[in-house]
């Protein structure tokens, strides 16, 4: 119940609210920050490591609670049974990249493209405005779908886009003179660094290379620190983009907007019989989630250098959909919660694990399973199947998220911090307190009182 | 004459205004026969190949409607959209080529028995040097056939009771997040187990074939081919006797109708559950084995790849009617095959799950609407 005062709009302490649930959030982070690093220690890691491992613990933290940000948007405060969420990724992601790759003129060599050359800030704006509309032509006929139905059509469709971009007929094409194209089953290559442009827009970049030398030399990164570093700004850049989704996220949810989108969530007739224009509401919800999981994709790939349509298969989506679970759909915390275990303990966390048993444990490779089944029938002796557990770590994870969400649907579909009926009032629903009245109403009237009205209902 | 040609006129103003989505569908639809017709008539697709990708597509839609059945049967007895149900597919698939291999390759007689039992995880053994195939080794393909689809039975009954049962009085959308779950775990453990390595698993020059002369050239049919028919029409036409001979038919209808009426009347609902995941996870199972056999590679992601269309067939064919299912089936799988006329190869697949979004936009109790289970 603490939990769900925390967003409660009713307190009128939106200020001192935000402060404690930034409070809680930098605290988690924190706390998986400290777990990191003493497993750095552990591995004997140097400072060069422990701030790659940190930056990288710090990238995937902050796009996988955007994704689940955004994601709440669609199914925690509209209802809407979003799977295709990759697919949204890669348009806004794609977009970026063949407006703003390096323009070609003249006929590319066999498999390179070229893009508009335009700068970097426009081709993001317009990857974020292609993923929305493209939400938009999704959401016009689909909406008035069930929630089953509208979860195929969505995963339906960002399999179709992924199959768009391997078809190897666009893989190059000329549109007035530019030759562009989406480069097929090879993919794009990113000729653009989104570190050094943000730079580069402030007039920072050299004040930039010369820090990297100073800290780099002060913390004894070694020879080159500048990538490094690189990684460690890259990941306090999404940081900041991450409070930017939280603060949006947290405004449009407690907006009249937001109350009408939780009403369809509970009951899209009686909204509608009050008036509310709700498939209006819901396509602006899914073109506005659209837009940030664009945003959220381009965020998550513009600094890997290239682009293959092999990156954008279903299985992000259904990341996506744990954090979500595990943080609490219909809380903008919850979200970011769900976005930092997930990436710390699912995502990061098994190879890290392995990372450290492989470090620590100097034993010969298992190939088959039937190698290392075979000992402990034969001889009782479980050490190669651990080891064949702990080199096959990457699939054995996606297995255990797995069973995580079936734990997480029997146990807690609540997820941490979920309170899906949290009030939809700006103000409180309490009686107003009537001398010799009997019982039910409170004279305090606390905003704990106020939830537990609404929970019971 | 006149009056007709005016009369059709303004139904097609009248579709036009009211579902304008149904009328571009119809408009597509013609200009796309059309444009087949006139390609066969002017030569640009000779009708043999047309045929082999008629072929090919009913393959492929017999699959489809095979696998499909238990979604669709699942789908409206318990409610939800089953997203585990093609690793259900791979399962079968995978624990029927592991019999057929140990059958083929004599019990470890002729390789390591470890490697059989892994279907040959790293290339230790391949199925070509086993010579597995329906006229080479029918036997072991017989004994995998039967292993596939009691395993994936086996298995689905287990998870139902680890996973779904407990949860059972939820919505749907619950279950359809927890299968998802399932789905993972089912996928990435067989890969755990078997490897990531796609592998060939049949014999394929070994597989007798006839040419079957078709106009200006020939549609070859192999062996395998024949038995995925007589497999899929054995199948489906002993579940329709099933269904409409026994009890249990109408029983499943009830459940699918009001499942809270079918118990008050007397309908114990844990046991036609079963009876569901029985028939779906046992079709399903043979499926998978039987699309391996045809297709003759076999790898951990096959299911997952091969459910979209699955759905889409099912959808096509109205949520819970069987007979549906097997006719989403083959459209679907004739829509993948023959598309390639008109779009790149690439795109086929793209193609099925256009079919199916534009029926569920257009028609989304699907062909066979309101006829649940039979």
């Amino acid at each position: 119940m603490s939990d769900a005062t925390a967003d409660d709009p009713n307190t009128g302490l939106s200020g001192a609210i935000w402060g404690q649930d930034a409070v809680k959030l930098t605290a988690l982070v924190a706390g998986l920050f400290a777990l990191y690093l003493i497993g750095g220690t552990l591995l004997e890691y140097g400072v060069r490591q422990q701030v790659n491992s940190i930056a990288q613990l710090l990238f995937y933290i902050a796009v996988f609670a955007m994704l689940a940000l955004a994601l709440n948007l669609h199914w925690g405060y509209t209802g809407l049974f979003n799977i295709g969420v990759i697919g949204f990724m890669a348009i806004g992601i794609y977009t970026t990249a063949i407006l703003s790759k390096g323009a070609m003129v003249t006929e590319p060599a066999a498999g390179s493209t070229g893009g508009f050359g335009l700068p970097l800030w426009l081709g993001i704006i317009g990857g974020v405005i292609a993923a929305a509309v493209f939400g938009g032509l999704v959401a016009l006929p689909a909406l008035r779908l069930r929630a089953d139905y509208f979860a195929i059509v969505t995963i339906g469709l960002s399999e179709i886009v992924r199959f768009t971009l391997l078809e190897s007929s666009f893989q190059s094409i000329a549109i007035a003179g530019y030759y562009t194209g989406l480069g097929g089953g090879s993919g794009l290559i990113l000729d653009f660094d989104p570190t050094d442009q943000f730079l580069a827009f402030f007039g920072l970049s050299e004040t930039y290379v010369a820090a990297t030398e100073s800290i780099g030399t002060r913390l004894g990164l070694g020879s080159n620190p500048a990538p490094v570093l690189d990684g460690l700004l890259y990941g306090l850049l999404l940081l900041v983009f991450l409070i930017g989704f939280y603060m949006t996220l947290q405004r449009i949810g407690n907006s009249p907007f937001g109350r009408v989108l939780k009403a369809i969530r509970e009951d899209e007739e009686a909204t509608r019989s009050l008036g509310k224009d709700t498939s209006g509401f819901k396509i602006k919800a899914f073109m506005i989630g659209c837009g940030l999981m664009g945003l959220a994709g381009i965020l998550f790939y513009a600094e890997q250098g290239a682009i293959t349509p092999d990156a954008f298969r279903p299985r992000i989506t259904f990341f996506v959909w744990i954090a979500l679970i595990i943080g609490g759909a219909g809380s903008n915390t919850g979200s970011v919660v769900g976005g930092a275990v997930f990436a710390a303990f699912l995502f990061r966390g098994p190879l890290f694990v392995k990372n450290i048993v492989q470090e620590t444990i100097e034993v010969d490779a298992v190939d088959t399973f039937g190698q290392a089944v075979a000992p402990i029938v034969g001889s009782a002796n479980p050490v190669p199947f651990f080891v064949y557990t702990i080199d096959n770590m990457q699939q054995l994870q996606l297995a255990i998220m797995g069973v995580v969400l079936i734990y997480l649907m029997h146990n807690r579909p609540e997820g941490i911090l979920g309170h899906r009926k949290e009030a939809a009032s700006p103000i409180g629903l309490e009686r107003p307190s009537i001398s010799g009245s009997i019982g039910t109403t409170s004279s305090d009237g606390d905003s704990t009182e106020t939830d537990e009205v609404t929970t019971d209902e | 004459m006149g009056t007709a040609i005016t009369d059709t006129y303004e139904k097609g103003q009248k579709l036009l205004a009211t579902d304008p989505i149904r009328a571009v569908v119809v408009v597509v639809a013609v200009v796309l026969f059309l444009d087949l017709g006139w390609q066969l008539a002017s030569g640009q697709t000779p009708i043999s190949e047309l045929g082999v990708l008629v072929k090919d597509g009913l393959m492929r839609g017999l699959f489809f409607g095979l696998a499909g059945i238990g979604l669709s049967m699942t789908y409206s007895i318990l409610n939800f959209a089953n997203f585990s149900h093609g690793d259900l597919v791979t399962s079968g698939a995978f624990a029927g080529m592991m019999a057929t291999y140990v059958v083929a390759g004599g019990f470890g007689a002729e390789a390591n028995l470890g490697s059989l039992l892994l279907v040959g995880a790293g290339g230790s053994v391949f199925g070509a040097s086993l010579g597995i195939g329906v006229a080479t080794s029918p036997l072991a393909v017989l004994v995998g056939v039967l292993v596939a689809g009691v395993s994936a039975i086996g298995l689905a009954l287990a998870i139902d009771r680890l996973a779904y049962r407990p949860i059972r009085d939820r919505s749907g959308i619950a279950l359809l997040i927890t299968s998802i779950g399932v789905a993972f775990a089912l996928r990435y453990l067989i890969q755990f187990i078997f490897g990531p390595g796609r592998r060939g698993v049949t014999a394929s020059g070994d597989v007798p074939s006839i040419a079957v002369p078709l106009v200006d050239g020939t549609v070859s049919v192999n062996l395998h081919e024949i038995s995925l028919v007589v497999v899929a029409v054995v199948l489906m036409g002993g579940l329709h006797l099933l269904l409409q001979r026994t009890k249990l038919g109408k029983a499943m209808r009830a459940m699918a109708d009001n499942e809270d009426l079918a118990r008050v009347t007397g309908i114990p609902t844990e046991r036609v559950i079963r009876s569901t995941w029985i028939i779906g996870a046992g079709l399903a199972g043979v499926a998978g084995y039987m699309f391996v056999i045809w297709n003759g590679t076999l790898h951990w992601f096959q299911g997952w790849v091969l459910l979209l269309p699955v759905f889409a067939a099912v959808i096509l064919g109205g949520i819970g009617s069987i007979y549906g299912a097997i006719v989403g089936g083959l459209v679907i799988g004739l829509a993948m095959s023959v598309s390639v006329v008109w779009i790149p190869t690439g795109l086929s697949r793209a193609a099925a799950f256009v079919v199916m979004i534009v029926m569920l936009l257009v028609r989304p109790e699907g062909i066979f609407s309101g006829r649940s289970t039979a």
